[in-house]
């Protein structure tokens, strides 16, 4: 278009012209072919399909041919691939209102949670932990739970499109196949690969052997969360690829260096079960002692003994501190910790008093000479081995972020000339020095498979939407090795397309036509295997594990010490803050961000929906003249954001925490728009830390949305708490506080509750307040999403609610994490005061709400002291979205306006179990009914049960001494009691 | 008939009438306001305001219909906000009409029968406002019926210990037996306009509406039989219907509501703010219907009277909820006192005593009682504080209960206000065309108060 216009060619063009007057620029009348080009490009309809034109006598040939064909291709039959139930075979098929499960893993972040996954009437409904996989033991995390939701998003990209335009498949695939037809030639010089961490083995070695077809190709890898320190640091102290392994359930002391292994990670669901086994008194090993150093309060430091509040920048100085004290030879104390010394060498003594029996944790976010720092400590104190396991990594070794910046660098260099983008979306998550977009744009063709038309494929070429997990045929390792075959659910909704498929496609092997199911049934057949092979296939299917894939490759001993680099005090700005990224806890690094469930669902700290924020100490808060919900511009060098602020006692001073994900452009209907992103600031030399933090306050005010307005429990007594000590002298400590509980002051003789009368006890002393019950219940439950405008009015609908509590100090607070579902209480006070008997009390205890008989005068809500019942103020529940209407439990009303609803301890898998019982002439059994909100939390708080059978784990539970009424004094007599929270501090740290 | 001689009765207080009336023209004055020719523009400007504002109450509703409840700005733990503050607060305004009909005829206070026809249509109407919101309020309002005991094909029955099922029946007796009292006290006016009528269609209606009423002894002796026998069927209503409200709150668990001595604070309340609003309603229009007469110094004072006697009742309930908070020993409740003093609703609160206890303190003060202006002045401020008693009530105690984690805020929004301000434009709308069409005040017992109605014993 460029070309010089022969402008006298088009004053004589315009001159002669007939009938066309009006022209839309010089190019267009000079005709130009680079016109003609883009107005095709612009109006694809405008191109001629057939450049001759047709003959009457040709289009009838090619019509005919064409219905011929259609009625064909109306014939040809999926081939039959069986996935195969858990647990029982249904007998004639499908039974309407039997629901099915199949065992599946969830792949994310390097790792996989074996899953059994709900299924009615072959829609997938309730996502489950697999008690058989070792990484979850039957509980799960809020991603998984809320994947359900994921896969029936309506805005999943639904088509392949091409500049915009719909294209079918073998568009694409001739595309893609010139474009490898020509890479060929070069030995795939100009090949890359983009993937995120592969967990998957089929698609490990699809890429291997593409990469042997094309030998100058290249396959990258990146995650924004990936663990790049860990990797770097681990290497540098054993010379090989590593991979640490804790026995967290060992570990007498732990002390985590800015490490929410809690929460975050591939292991978590696993460690959780693991420490919280260690925190009941009932357990016979002594409990557990946990030491947190962190810059923002996390679910982990939540539950720690003692929780020191550090900034990210300093917990290598306090690492070095520590593994001084712990004699740890070549370290040396760094200065400039003097307050925490007696912190310091409390903790040093503790664990070197716990050796063979301690654990030092470090974070992803800490660089890596913290993590060789904490290799050479458990050496030290005899850890490895029996706590502490390093081993060959499972998934392709190496620093993510240095990967991407050589595939930013060779397309900046023009060496790419084709990109195979497969799921992630670094255009979005890319550290922002790689200018990754701009780069991107200087790639000859580009293609990405994903779930979302997002920000990434918005610079591709070509889009293909990807299949959700549960509606692919996949494997995945776990972090342990654990592999599971992933099963769909249900085929794909949108005809997405597996990375198996996309790469099957690539490749000259095969017809290019292989579906996902033979590439993976294949690969596990060509590894090793004992017997027939279809039953191994069918056993593998069945359980959610591949037998004999979870052994570790251990790595003997680290070099061990002398590894740790020498201590450079880092040069920080004068009067600079520190800000601090992390993955959101709710929305992980931006992929769930068009998932309302985790939109909504309140972060565990800092109990927000809908946003992030910047996160800072009261202190600093005061020092800046910041309040809650003020803008400030975060300022790094040329980098900037706009952020709210959000005051979060027990942050550190002087410090910002920013959590990624949010702030996506381009993602769906419910995640466009929402929080600020924090990527911009985010460069390759501060992934995780940065020290060059300004802050400016704008003035401006911008709304959060926060479920728990109130922090304080205003010296009421709603947490008990002691320590493991004082309890075990003396059981009746926990009442000392307490008011007094009115007894039976009724004339009459108590209701007595023949056969069942179900029970709940929630441990808070396992609680880590990690929000996978709310989760749970929420997808179990129909509950509906209200969005941000609705929970800032304080309309938010979760059954379940996680209350969080500070006590002491404002700037080193300790954090109280408390569930409350519906109390079922045997004297309810919401059952009197409704005036139409919508909510009435069962034989067996159950405080029963009738939506259709509810008229919604909210009367009990108002009488309700736990308030735990939920209106709909506005038809909440979508009624329209088709897609969403798969995912809803049959076994559960969708609720309309005006109706008032609560927890109804799961009354649906109650009645299934009772009518089992039944069929099968027995009582319930202990553990037969577990509620949505007990069947996924990791810490196994929470106990359902028939208190009046004594054998029963609730009735125990609520036998023990920790056991209490919340409220109690109000006589109400909830049948949901808590166990009072029991802590283990070091006696030498609190005598002072 | 001849026209005897009237004499001012001799009393040091302003008479009940104003001397020099006659039976001629006492009917006249009152029924003019009616049959006169032509609609005065005063009047016309008046009821299109309160149209208008009736005409914003029922896109409200509309809109409350269609979209639902969540339009309002209640919330989660505030489940009860404006809806039932204005319940509480029409309801109340309706205790002055019955109180002045039944109580203070069987008391024999001959000074309410200039107004207590006037304060029964506003007990009707003020009823009629309070009526719409516990429907309203309703998130399925559509279902409201299922609220009356009624046979049904479901097999079910109103939950009878629902402080809300005794409210239906207590309100809906209330509106009945008000209704009956006010048309019964009529009956003998409608004669009256019948019979003076010019034009057909009046005389049509009002004939109609009479019932026949000739005016014979037998009729007047059934009449007041059957007035008597209602004004002793409403007495009991006018302690029972706000007792049962303040059910609504006592029966709870919520601190702040929970307290026993909400019964006789609210019916006293309930008469404080019913006087209230006859005197903001009755100053204007003695003034611009000319009805000083009939609607004397006499009345302004003895209603100021009983205000300030009602008002002392309300102030000792709110001592007794401070003292009750702290002698009670419940953590709950003395936080709740001190939250309503020092909380984020603290400028309400104090407002409230300001409007409720201290300025009406000034009613001690004959001069002030005499004074128009001023008792104007401080019926508004009166209804205002009413008002905001019931917002402490409700909002306040909800906002802040048991477990801080559900604490929240609550503010109306623009429906609320919306259809609070509509409901006094359907309250207004109601009481203009009952001036227009009705007479305001009992023409047969203003009558009875003409000095010469006495019948005397001729001494020869």
């Amino acid at each position: 278009m460029n070309d010089a216009l022969d402008l006298d060619a088009i004053r004589r063009r315009l001159a002669t012209s007939e009938g066309r007057r009006f022209w839309r620029s010089l190019d267009e009348v000079a005709e130009t072919a680079a016109f003609t080009e883009l107005l095709q490009q612009e109006f694809p309809r405008q191109a001629a399909p057939i450049a001759e034109g047709v003959d009457r006598r040709q289009f009838l040939r090619l019509m005919s041919a064409s219905l011929a064909l259609a009625g064909l291709g109306a014939c040809t039959r999926q081939p039959p691939e069986y996935i195969v139930p858990y647990a029982k075979a249904p007998e004639d098929g499908i039974v309407p209102g039997e629901p099915l499960f199949f065992a599946t893993a969830m792949p994310l972040g390097g790792g996989a949670l074996g899953l059994l996954v709900e299924s009615h009437m072959g829609r997938p409904t309730k996502v489950e932990g697999n008690p058989q996989h070792p990484l979850s033991l039957g509980a799960t995390d809020v991603y998984a739970q809320a994947s359900v939701l994921g896969l029936y998003d309506p805005d999943r990209s639904q088509v392949i499109t091409s500049a915009g335009e719909i294209r079918p498949w073998s568009a694409f695939l001739a595309t893609l196949r010139a474009a490898l037809e020509a890479q060929r030639a070069k030995g795939g010089a100009g090949l890359r690969i983009l993937t995120e961490t592969v967990t998957s083995p089929t698609l490990a070695q699809q890429i291997r052997d593409l990469l042997a077809e094309y030998p100058q190709a290249r396959w990258h890898q990146y995650e924004p969360l990936a663990r790049d320190a860990a990797a770097a640091g681990l290497r540098s102290a054993i010379g090989d690829d590593a991979e640490v392994h804790h026995r967290v359930e060992r570990a007498d002391v732990i002390l985590a260096l800015d490490a929410d292994f809690l929460a975050c990670g591939p292991t978590a669901v696993r460690d959780m079960r693991a420490f919280s086994m260690r925190r009941r008194p009932a357990a016979g090993a002594p409990m557990n002692r946990l030491y947190v150093v962190e810059p923002m309060p996390t679910v982990t430091g939540g539950v720690a003994d003692h929780r020191l509040a550090l900034r990210a920048g300093d917990v290598e100085r306090l690492a070095r501190a520590v593994a001084a004290a712990v004699g740890v030879r070549g370290v040396t104390a760094p200065g400039g910790l003097a307050t925490h010394a007696a912190w310091i060498a409390a903790v040093a003594r503790d664990l070197a008093a716990h050796k063979g029996a301690s654990l030092v944790i470090a974070g992803e976010a800490q660089p890596p000479a913290v993590h060789a720092l904490v290799l050479a400590m458990n050496e030290t104190l005899g850890n490895i081995g029996p706590i502490v396991i390093y081993a060959q990594p499972f998934t392709m070794p190496g620093e993510q972020a240095a990967s991407l910046g050589r595939l930013a660098d060779d397309m900046e260099a023009g060496r790419v000339d084709l990109l195979l983008i497969l799921e992630g979306n670094p255009v979005a998550t890319a550290p922002a020095d790689l200018r990754f977009a701009a780069r991107l744009e200087k790639v000859g063709l580009r293609i990405r498979l994903g779930l979302y038309d997002d920000e990434t494929s918005r610079l591709c070429h070509w889009h293909v939407p990807a299949a959700h997990y549960l509606e692919s045929w996949s494997d995945a390792r776990a972090y342990d090795g654990t592999a599971t075959v992933i099963q769909p659910l249900i085929a794909p909704l949108y005809d997405g397309k597996t990375a198996h498929e996309l790469l099957a496609a690539c490749s000259q092997r095969g017809d290019g036509a292989q579906s996902a199911y033979d590439l993976v049934r294949d690969y596990w057949k060509r590894q090793p295997f004992s017997g027939d092979f279809e039953a191994y296939w069918r056993r593998a299917l069945h359980d959610g594990l591949v037998p004999g894939t979870s052994g570790l490759l251990r790595i003997p001993k680290g070099r061990g010490e002398g590894v740790v680099p020498p201590w450079v005090e880092p040069a920080a700005a004068a009067g600079a803050l520190e800000i601090s990224f992390r993955p959101d806890p709710t929305i992980y690094d931006g992929r769930f961000a068009n998932n309302g469930w985790l939109q909504e669902l309140p972060k565990a700290m800092t109990r927000l929906t809908w946003d992030n924020a910047a996160c800072l100490a009261p202190a600093t808060a005061e020092r800046l003249g910041l309040a809650n919900e003020d803008v400030v511009e975060l300022r790094r060098g040329e980098r900037a954001v706009r952020a709210p602020v959000w005051i979060v006692p027990g942050h550190a001073a002087d410090a910002v925490t920013v959590h990624l994900g949010y702030g996506r452009t381009r993602v769906g209907r419910v995640g466009n728009g929402a929080g600020f992103d924090a990527y911009v600031m985010r460069t390759s030399d501060a992934m995780w830390i940065g020290r060059d933090l300004e802050i400016r306050k704008t003035g401006e005010r911008y709304a959060l949305a926060c479920t728990q307005d109130h922090q304080s429990m205003e010296g009421r007594d709603l947490i008990r708490a002691a320590t493991i000590d004082e309890y075990r002298a003396d059981p009746a400590v926990l009442r000392e506080r307490a008011p007094e509980e009115p007894g039976d002051l009724s004339m009459y003789p108590p209701h007595r509750y023949e056969g069942y009368a179900w029970g709940m006890a929630i441990d808070l002393s396992a609680c880590t307040g990690c929000n996978a019950c709310v989760v749970a219940c929420q997808a179990e439950n129909n509950i509906a999403v209200v969005g941000k405008d609705q929970v800032g009015r304080g309309r938010e609908m979760h059954w379940i609610r996680v209350d969080r509590y500070f006590e002491g100090a404002l700037d080193a607070p300790a954090i109280h994490h408390q569930p409350v579902p519906c109390m079922h209480c045997e004297l309810a006070p919401c059952e009197v005061v409704c005036p139409v008997s919508a909510t009435v009390h069962s034989s067996e205890g159950l405080n029963q709400m009738i939506y259709n008989r509810c008229v919604g005068t909210k009367y009990c809500s108002n009488n309700c002291p736990y308030k735990v019942r939920r209106f709909n103020f506005y038809l909440y529940s979508d009624w329209a979205t088709e897609s969403l209407k798969l995912q809803r439990n049959p076994d559960v009303t969708v609720r309309s306006r005006g109706v008032m609803e609560k927890c109804t301890y799961c009354v649906q898998r109650i009645q299934h179990a009772k009518i089992k019982a039944e069929k099968e002439d027995r009582g319930v059994r202990d553990g037969e009914i577990v509620p949505a909100c007990a069947q996924a939390c990791p810490a196994e708080a929470i106990v359902f049960g028939d208190q009046n059978d004594p054998a029963s784990r609730v009735a125990k539970l609520k036998a023990e001494p920790r056991n209490y009424a919340l409220l109690g004094e109000l006589n109400a007599r909830p049948r949901t009691t808590y166990l009072a929270k029991l802590g283990n501090p070091n006696p030498e740290l609190t005598r002072g | 008939m001849s026209t005897p001689v009237l004499e001012a009765r001799r009393d040091s207080r302003p008479p009940v009438i104003a001397p020099g009336h006659t039976f001629e023209t006492v009917t006249d004055r009152i029924s003019r306001v009616v049959l006169r020719r032509g609609t005065p523009r005063g009047w016309i400007v008046g009821f299109a305001l309160s149209f208008c504002l009736m005409m914003v109450l029922f896109y409200s509703v509309a809109a409350l219909l269609f979209r639902g409840i969540g339009i309002w700005g209640i919330n989660q733990p505030v489940e009860w906000g404006f809806d039932i503050v204005n319940f509480v607060w029409w309801i109340g305004i309706g205790h002055a009409g019955t109180l002045i009909s039944a109580i203070l005829l069987l008391l024999k206070q001959e000074w309410r029968t200039s107004i207590n026809r006037f304060a029964e249509a506003m007990t009707l109407f003020a009823v009629a406002c309070a009526g719409l919101y516990p429907v309203l309020h309703l998130g399925r309002p559509w279902l409201a019926y299922w609220l009356f005991p009624y046979p049904n094909t479901m097999g079910m029955w109103p939950q009878f210990r629902s402080p809300l099922i005794w409210d239906v029946f207590a309100v809906s007796t209330y509106l009945t037996v008000s209704l009956m009292f006010w048309f019964v006290g009529l009956i003998p006016d409608l004669a009256t306009l019948r019979d003076r009528s010019p034009s057909r269609i009046g005389r049509g209606v009002y004939g109609i509406l009479a019932m026949g009423w000739r005016g014979s002894a037998k009729h007047w002796h059934r009449y007041e039989t059957a007035y008597l026998l209602l004004a002793g069927l409403s007495t009991p209503l006018v302690v029972s219907v706000h007792t049962i409200v303040s059910f609504d709150f006592a029966v709870s668990v919520v601190p702040g509501w929970h307290a026993t001595i909400f019964p006789p604070y609210f019916v006293a309340g309930a008469i404080y703010s019913g006087f209230a609003m006859v005197m903001t309603l009755a100053i204007p229009i003695r003034k611009f219907y000319n009805l000083e007469d009939f609607l004397t110094m006499r009345h302004l004072d003895n209603m100021a009277r009983v205000m300030l006697a009602t008002g002392l009742i309300v102030a000792y309930g709110y001592m007794m909820e401070t003292f009750m908070a702290w002698y009670g020993g419940n953590p709950y409740e003395s936080f709740m006192i001190l939250n309503r003093f020092g909380g984020p609703y603290a400028p309400q609160y104090w407002l409230l005593i300001t409007c409720n206890v201290v300025i009406p303190q000034v009613l001690w003060f004959r001069r002030v009682r005499a004074s128009i202006p001023a008792l104007f002045v401080v019926s508004l401020i009166v209804n205002l504080g009413m008002w905001l008693e019931r917002y402490i009530i409700i909002v306040v105690s909800l906002h802040r209960d048991f477990l801080p984690s559900s604490w929240g805020m609550y503010s109306g929004s623009i429906y609320d206000w919306s259809m609070f301000v509509g409901s006094i434009g359907l309250f207004l709308s109601l009481l203009f065309l009952f001036i227009r069409y009705l007479p305001m005040i009992s023409i047969f017992e203003m009558r009875t108060l003409v000095p010469g109605a006495e019948v005397k014993e001729e001494t020869p």
